[in-house]
């Protein structure tokens, strides 16, 4: 049987605030354990929580940034259970009255075309402290650092229909929520989490099948994974005749294994109801005007840009406004380099590759798009080769030298591009090779361009790598060929 | 020294007659030699008193005094302390000392008052005889088998019994006017948000409310004036002016209006308590008020609205005592589940407990619409009834309690029995109006409160209106035999 | 309303505190007591009657992001059951 799948995911995005969502407490990663947790994330006795208007703007930008109705009235709810890294015994969320009504974004797709994923709320909540399960003598340490720590939850309609749509999704949301500044969108430190609720249906069939839910997949390739792995699963208990069970599941990345967590029936009653030491949010018309006016430009209208203003490709043009460092990086580069298309192609090419052989961010990089810049300015007045231009490359990202000619000076790499002097070279190799200018002669077009490569190696042998290899062919053509 | 109230003795330090030191030694002394027939101390801290007395009396003499300056009280136990002690009468919190001060101590220490200790109180505030305390019940200082009310039992005691000038104490359904009509004392619950909810331990959190507890009016305005303020620590606090309560406790009350509402004054009420309130009303007339009945017909519905939202809010308010961070843990926890049921079970007292469960059990699913959002409609109703009542009258008086005290053990086993304790002061929660219960008389030899509930930030009224009727009478200066 | 022996376990349970057989049957009476009294509320009226959260209706007021606190972990693991390496200790949490 054909089956269709349907995917809708739930993502929490944690916010870039300086401070917690109900205490001044710092969210900054990385600090020792619970050094980061006062009197009101500890849930000490009698302690109060008072909301952060940061992450109240955040939650706003983002909902102006999908076009969503904005919460005027939006409340916060206690969600009840009980778990180590949850200090009061109930999680702050919102419910009913969620910051950020109905909205959309769109994806594109591999095969050029764009679909509209309908978001059905985002709303404020807090996040949780971490257990950790190293062995204190058969015990979990809790740290809550990350508790109080603010996210939105965003959580689409049932609208996708492969993985790789959800991936797409995802990517855009990332590319987003980075966009407007208010997520750092470091997966590795869990900045943004998803939860994928995925069931099958006989391919046409209207009605939806049971789903499941797979919790807290923090990368865009262990997703793509968890949701290949969930619909084969599914796929072979249904092709049996059996039933999906309502269940939330948890994925190994690592073993590419899933495992029941909780069924429905086990599911928490969460008694949700609205926090008594909490008032209602009111967002005014001055207050959303503020969010507008902070709103950067975002990655659909920076692409179109980057397209009419760098003369960038759909293709080039995607992949470099999507993040908002890297359009950042590029933008530079390009500016200084006067060579966008130059520009984009080293962006995407030798910087994109070591960003991700080091695993690193843009904005972790060595090099600063002004220095692309001027070494693009160098490859294009053709004072650099393509392969000394990698050489020069190489020595900016090690912190060699930070100046771009001087690291061409210091390392011989200027290209000899004076035509008399190449021209000299040039008879002067010619001269100890007349065997192989005969068969030169003799040979038609296509393998003339093979026998090309005979004269060049020792022509840049003559020139000690710095004769440029662009005007040395255009010589040798005119010579060879009268 | 110790019938002295807090303005006398405010005024004989700023004479010089008495120091802080001297002051604070002799209610210690009277702690020790009297309270072991109260129970009404769980905490007294006799050094850190000390110490705070001295500085008070040598920031006296950098002429820095504000008008507590020197003078001795006592806290709820329910408010963190810094260093301190704070049990909230429960076993769960047995050792648990707070690092750090709940707003409402904080201003009493910032106005360089002096703490004893920490008052006698039920467990987590549940309760109306403070026989739900782990540290034992505090007794009635006017009958030694009889409760002293509850929960703020213990500062009403220790306040009745001259052990302290005054105390402070939280009302979530009458804890402060129950125990101070029972005790004999002037108790004042302000509007809901009037005082810092902040670093006191929360039992139901749309209803808590921190107040004041002495022997006059006059001493409840003066303590007011230190608690009552914006917080920005607290989101349901109320930024608006504070007035100098003490300034306007000389008005005549002629002109005053009372209304009585008539639901409050039934055939449940004994011929001897409806006439004792009768006559301080009575008294009211002779100083220029005038009376009319009127209506909160949705009165009846208050004990069962308020026993839905209460336990619905500490349910969650007291999952955070789960063993980890801090408080009491069970011994060998077998793992994670052991430790919080076993905790919790062995942490808790019955009634606490209870209430727990019966606020889970509101809470669940399916429940939810039936239980806790019908009584927050309720609650709009009982609210509406006040708005409209106090449109034509400016304050309304009732009694505070059906009855003087009751014997220890009568209601104890019987929790519905002991809930319909509240029935005329729990509504006043549910609207989050000021009320405030003063001495008016003695039925069977024992201290009966007239309640007295105005509008929104009416605090000022409702003492003038108490002050005036202490000038004309002396129930409140009453003791026991 | 009443309630079963089994909705006493199973609120007890979600409240985790542990409750004996004996318990559950003390509960049982007094829980159902507790909730005939509040069933009154069923006889009222309350259509078009808007829920209260705040006696005021205040609406919140809302923090600036600052940092203001420091780090206290001493003080407060002080007065935890169990600590170690600045972390609260609890039995083995299996996800």
């Amino acid at each position: 049987m054909q089956w269709d799948v349907v995917i809708g995911l739930e993502i929490h995005v944690q916010l870039a605030t300086k401070t917690k969502i109900f205490s001044g407490s710092s969210t900054a990663y990385g600090a020792e354990p619970n050094t980061q947790a006062n009197a009101v994330d500890l849930a000490m006795p009698g302690t109060l929580p008072v909301p952060n208007e940061e992450a109240f703007r955040y939650a706003v930008m983002f909902g102006l940034a999908i076009d969503a109705e904005i919460g005027r009235r939006s409340v916060f709810e206690r969600k009840n259970y009980f778990y180590p890294d949850l200090p009061k015994g109930y999680q702050t969320t919102q419910l009913a009255q969620p910051i950020v009504g109905p909205g959309h974004v769109e994806i594109d797709l591999p095969d050029g075309s764009t679909k509209t994923i309908r978001i059905h709320h985002a709303h404020l909540e807090e996040d949780a402290g971490k257990s950790l399960h190293e062995d204190f003598h058969g015990m979990s340490g809790i740290d809550l650092n990350r508790a109080g720590t603010p996210l939105i939850e965003v959580v689409t309609e049932p609208d996708m229909r492969s993985a790789e749509e959800a991936v797409a999704f995802a990517k855009k949301l990332h590319s987003l929520v980075t966009s407007l500044g208010i997520c750092d969108g470091d997966m590795s430190q869990g900045s943004m989490r998803f939860d994928v609720n995925i069931s099958l249906k006989p391919q046409g069939q209207e009605e939806f099948g049971t789903r499941t839910e797979t919790k807290n997949l923090n990368s865009f390739r262990f997703m793509e994974q968890a949701i290949a792995h969930e619909i084969e699963r599914q796929m072979e208990i249904l092709e049996d005749g059996g039933e999906i069970v309502q269940e939330t599941r948890l994925y190994n990345g690592d073993r590419d294994e899933s495992r029941s967590m909780r069924t429905k029936e086990e599911a928490n009653d969460y008694r949700y109801f609205p926090c008594p030491d909490l008032l209602p949010v009111e967002i005014d018309d001055t207050f959303i005007e503020q969010c507008r006016s902070r709103l950067p430009e975002l990655p659909d209208a920076r692409k179109a840009r980057f397209k009419e203003q760098y003369g960038l490709n759909d293709y080039d043009a995607g992949l470099l406004s999507g993040d908002a460092n890297l359009a950042r990086f590029f933008e530079a580069a390009a500016d200084r380099g006067k060579d966008a298309k130059l520009a984009a192609n080293w962006v995407l090419g030798e910087f994109s590759a070591r960003l991700n052989a080091e695993d690193k961010a843009v904005v972790d990089s060595p090099i600063s798009g002004a220095q692309l810049g001027d070494l693009i300015v160098r490859i294009a007045d053709d004072s650099v080769s393509s392969a000394g231009a990698k050489k020069v490359f190489e020595a900016l990202w090690t912190g060699e030298n930070d100046k771009v000619d001087a690291i061409i000076d210091a390392k011989g790499l200027k290209q000899v591009s004076d035509t008399g002097e190449l021209e000299k070279m040039v008879d002067e190799v010619l001269a100890g090779m007349p065997d192989q200018i005969q068969q030169y002669q003799e040979a038609d077009e296509k393998k003339r361009k093979k026998l090309m490569g005979g004269f060049m190696g020792p022509l840049m042998k003559a020139s000690k790598g710095q004769g440029n290899p662009k005007l040395f062919t255009e010589i040798l053509k005119k010579k060879l060929e009268g | 020294m110790h019938n002295k109230s807090v303005a006398e003795l405010s005024r004989d330090l700023a004479a010089g007659e008495v120091s802080s030191v001297e002051l604070t030694q002799h209610f210690l002394d009277r702690i020790k030699q009297e309270d072991s027939k109260y129970n009404s101390f769980i905490t007294v801290c006799e050094d850190e008193a000390l110490a705070d007395a001295r500085k008070a009396d040598e920031r006296r003499r950098q002429g820095d005094a504000t008008p507590w300056t020197g003078i001795p009280f006592a806290h709820k136990d329910i408010f963190c302390t810094n260093g301190v002690r704070t049990t909230c009468a429960s076993k769960m919190l047995e050792n648990f000392v707070p690092p750090y001060d709940a707003t409402v101590t904080a201003n009493f220490r910032d106005a360089g008052a002096v703490c004893l200790g920490k008052t006698n109180m039920d467990e987590f505030a549940m309760g109306s005889s403070n026989e739900t305390s782990y540290f034992g019940a505090a007794t009635n200082p006017w009958g030694s088998d009889l409760v002293p009310g509850g929960s703020s039992g213990g500062s009403a005691a220790a306040v009745a019994a001259r052990l302290a000038p005054a105390a402070t104490a939280t009302d979530t359904g009458g804890s402060i006017r129950q125990p101070a009509a029972l005790c004999g004392v002037t108790g004042l619950k302000p509007t809901y948000g009037r005082v810092s909810r902040y670093g006191m331990i929360a039992f139901a959190s749309s209803l808590d409310q921190a107040g004041t507890m002495a022997r006059t009016a006059e001493d409840n305005a003066m303590m007011l004036n230190v608690m009552a303020g914006y917080d920005a620590k607290d989101s349901t606090c109320i930024d608006r002016a504070v007035p100098d309560y003490t300034a306007t406790l000389q008005e005549p009350l002629t002109g005053l209006k009372i209304g009585l509402p008539k639901e409050y004054f039934t055939d449940q009420l004994s011929p001897a308590m409806a006439q004792t309130i009768r006559d301080a009303i009575a008294e009211y007339e002779q100083l220029g008020a005038t009376v009319k009945e009127v209506s909160l017909p949705n009165a009846n519905l208050a004990i069962a609205a308020y026993y839905v939202i209460a336990p619905a809010e500490a349910s969650a308010n007291l999952s955070r005592f789960d063993g980890v961070r801090y408080g009491y843990r069970c011994e060998d926890p077998r793992d994670l589940l052991d430790l919080y049921t076993r905790t919790r079970e062995e942490g808790f007292g019955a009634e606490v407990k209870r209430r727990i469960l019966v606020g889970s059990y509101a809470l669940s699913a399916g429940y939810y619409d039936a239980y806790y959002l019908k009584a927050q409609k309720v609650r709009r109703l009982i609210q509406q009834d006040f708005v409209n009542a106090l449109k034509d009258v400016d304050v309304l008086m009732s009694p505070t309690c059906p009855s003087p005290a009751f014997a220890t053990g009568e209601k104890a086993n019987d929790p519905v029995t002991m809930y319909l304790e509240d029935i005329f002061t729990i509504a006043v929660n549910l609207a989050g109006l000021p009320a405030l219960s003063l001495p008016a008389g003695l039925v069977d030899g024992l201290p009966v409160g007239l309640q007295i509930i105005g509008d929104y930030f009416s605090e000022a009224r409702l003492l003038n209106a108490a002050h005036q009727y202490q000038q004309v009478t002396d129930w409140h200066q009453r003791t026991p035999e | 309303m009443t309630i079963s022996r089994e909705d006493v376990e199973k609120v007890a349970m979600l409240a985790r505190i542990r409750v004996d057989e004996q318990q559950v049957s003390e509960l049982e009476k007094d829980l159902g007591n507790i909730l005939n009294l509040v069933d009154q509320l069923q006889s009222a009226n309350t259509e078009n009657t808007e829920p209260m959260a705040h006696p005021l209706d205040a609406v919140q007021k809302l923090r600036a992001d600052e940092v203001t606190e420091t780090n206290q972990r001493e003080a407060f693991q002080a007065i935890a059951p169990a600590t170690e390496a600045g972390l609260y200790l609890v039995p083995k949490v299996i996800d």
